[in-house]
């Protein structure tokens, strides 16, 4: 990307792929989905003290077939974990996921038969928020964070390798 | 050959083209504008900035969603009706584009000498333009019923039901109020109702339909509001509960032409209601020629009205609508359809 000025008028230059994906890291659409406590803190994300809608990421939609980001806000159970590896699928790509928290990312404080013991087990992470749970401000570092990530990856990704 | 040459590099034609070609683009930007003005108000609203870093303040934050979802995957259920969820999103988004033909935005204008009679600034000058309008926007909701019912969802089904049954309810009340302003005016043509309301009472009141009969003029802002499918009667798409109603299985580009069809069938109806209640492009201190920054003026008042119930009112109860629909809006508008008929055989309003 580049000004050239050797003709008459600027031309302004630039390539598909980056055009691409700064829209793509712009408009970062989260899927309404919540599942502990951790949930309180995405809401509070997208209040007025913390204000998502800056990075034009406060869209939350109902339905996965219009979102690109899931947030795993909270402890996974072993029941809800087919559930989530649906709406997962049901999401169209490019998708990216955070595991918001310790009990989505390890199990946390939870270790037993009933949680799963990271959500990495049932879909790929794109990235990890260390808290119990974390403030809103650590989610908000997480989502500037995934768009470094998208910003310096490929437009044309193929699928990621899926863990079962 | 040559006559079609001839007609082709007429003056009038290239005008008419430049016409057809400005409101097209026109309107899908103001999709974009509404999209960042209903962010930014939902935003001042709730004490928040809004978009603030894509773009100088945001501006480009429309530009980035759109881009974002041509290249998103496109989905469709297995069990979908191929022919009919592709058509769909079409129907809608060409319905609302296409209500838009018989609005005039303009006083007549040779364009600066460029024609050699004036020209009225719109696409077609139709003489039954108000019932071009009102039929061409009830085809809209052919394409939300249509979506529900293609996508075999039971969300997208139950949207699809809801959007129909509340067009029945509010169509009725619709269509009265409209017509006490065709019988004020006289005229079945927008361009016409328009001229009717040039002038002022005591000098500085103007004679605006909505002064004369500002019942009506609520009760079609209110219905107006139904017909697109805003909050508080945004039942079709109801996010907590139909998770996102007809659209729910539709994603990328034919999502987006439902969210266009959306905010463009939001603009006809304020600037249908522009025309028939607000003077039009008809106001002070601007010469006539300019009449557009008057049209364009009023317009974002009525858009902006639709952002702010959008963000202060919550939605209503499913029943409750259809009440308020049929025994409040209905009776109302019915009453003053007779009370201004009365007023116009009698006082010649």
């Amino acid at each position: 990307m580049g000004l050239e000025t050797e003709f008459d008028i600027p031309v302004l230059t630039t390539t598909v792929e980056s055009v691409v994906q700064w829209a793509r890291k712009s408009a970062i659409w989260p899927v309404t989905f919540g599942l502990a406590c951790c949930a309180i803190e995405m809401m509070a994300m997208a209040s007025s003290r913390y204000d998502i809608s800056r990075f034009g990421a406060e869209v939350f939609r109902g339905s996965p077939r219009q979102s690109d980001l899931m947030i795993i806000a909270g402890r996974l159970s072993r029941k809800m974990a087919p559930s989530l590896r649906r709406i997962y699928d049901q999401m169209p790509e490019p998708k990216w996921v955070i595991s918001m928290g310790a009990c989505a990312s390890c199990g946390g404080v939870f270790d037993n038969y009933a949680i799963v013991q990271g959500s990495d087990q049932v879909v790929p992470i794109d990235v990890f928020i260390p808290g119990c749970p974390p403030r809103p401000e650590s989610i908000i570092y997480a989502i500037v964070q995934l768009q470094k990530k998208i910003a310096a990856s490929k437009m044309d990704q193929t699928p990621k390798v899926r863990i079962a | 050959m040559a006559g079609l040459l001839d007609w082709l590099t007429a003056p009038q034609t290239i005008f008419f083209l430049s016409v057809t070609m400005v409101v097209f683009l026109a309107l899908q930007l103001s999709a974009a504008v509404m999209v960042y003005a209903e962010r930014k108000v939902a935003a001042f609203m709730q004490q928040r900035y809004g978009p603030y870093l894509v773009g100088p303040r945001g501006v480009l934050q429309p530009i980035a969603d759109i881009v974002k979802l041509v290249f998103k995957e496109e989905l469709k259920p297995k069990a979908a009706d191929t022919l009919l969820f592709a058509a769909a999103p079409v129907l809608s988004a060409t319905a609302a584009i296409a209500a838009f033909a018989p609005v005039p935005f303009g006083a007549a204008t040779t364009f600066f000498g460029f024609l050699d009679e004036p020209m009225p600034l719109m696409v077609a000058d139709i003489n039954v333009a108000v019932l071009v309008i009102f039929a061409i926007t009830s085809m809209g909701v052919y394409g939300i019923v249509l979506a529900g019912w293609s996508s075999n969802s039971k969300y997208s089904l139950l949207g699809g039901l809801r959007s129909s049954a509340q067009m029945i309810s509010y169509e009725l009340a619709y269509g009265m109020s409209l017509a006490t302003v065709v019988m004020l005016a006289g005229s079945l043509s927008l361009r016409e109702i328009v001229d009717a309301q040039q002038g002022y009472w005591l000098g500085f009141i103007p004679k605006w339909y909505a002064f004369i009969n500002p019942i009506s003029f609520l009760i079609f802002t209110t219905a107006g509001i139904a017909e697109t499918n805003r909050a508080p009667f945004d039942f079709p798409e109801a996010e907590q509960e139909l998770v996102a109603g007809y659209h729910t299985e539709y994603s990328s580009m034919r999502f987006a032409l439902f969210f266009l069809a959306e905010y463009i069938n939001m603009v006809t109806v304020a600037a249908v209601a522009t025309n028939l209640f607000l003077g039009g492009w008809h106001g002070p201190f601007i010469p006539e020629a300019y009449g557009w920054i008057w049209f364009l003026l009023k317009l974002s008042v009525l858009c902006f009205g639709y952002l702010w119930l959008r963000w202060t009112l919550p939605r209503f109860r499913y029943d409750q609508l259809m009440g308020f629909g049929w025994k409040l809006l209905l009776p109302a508008a019915t009453i003053n359809l007779l009370v201004s008929a009365a007023g116009v055989l009698y006082f010649g309003l």
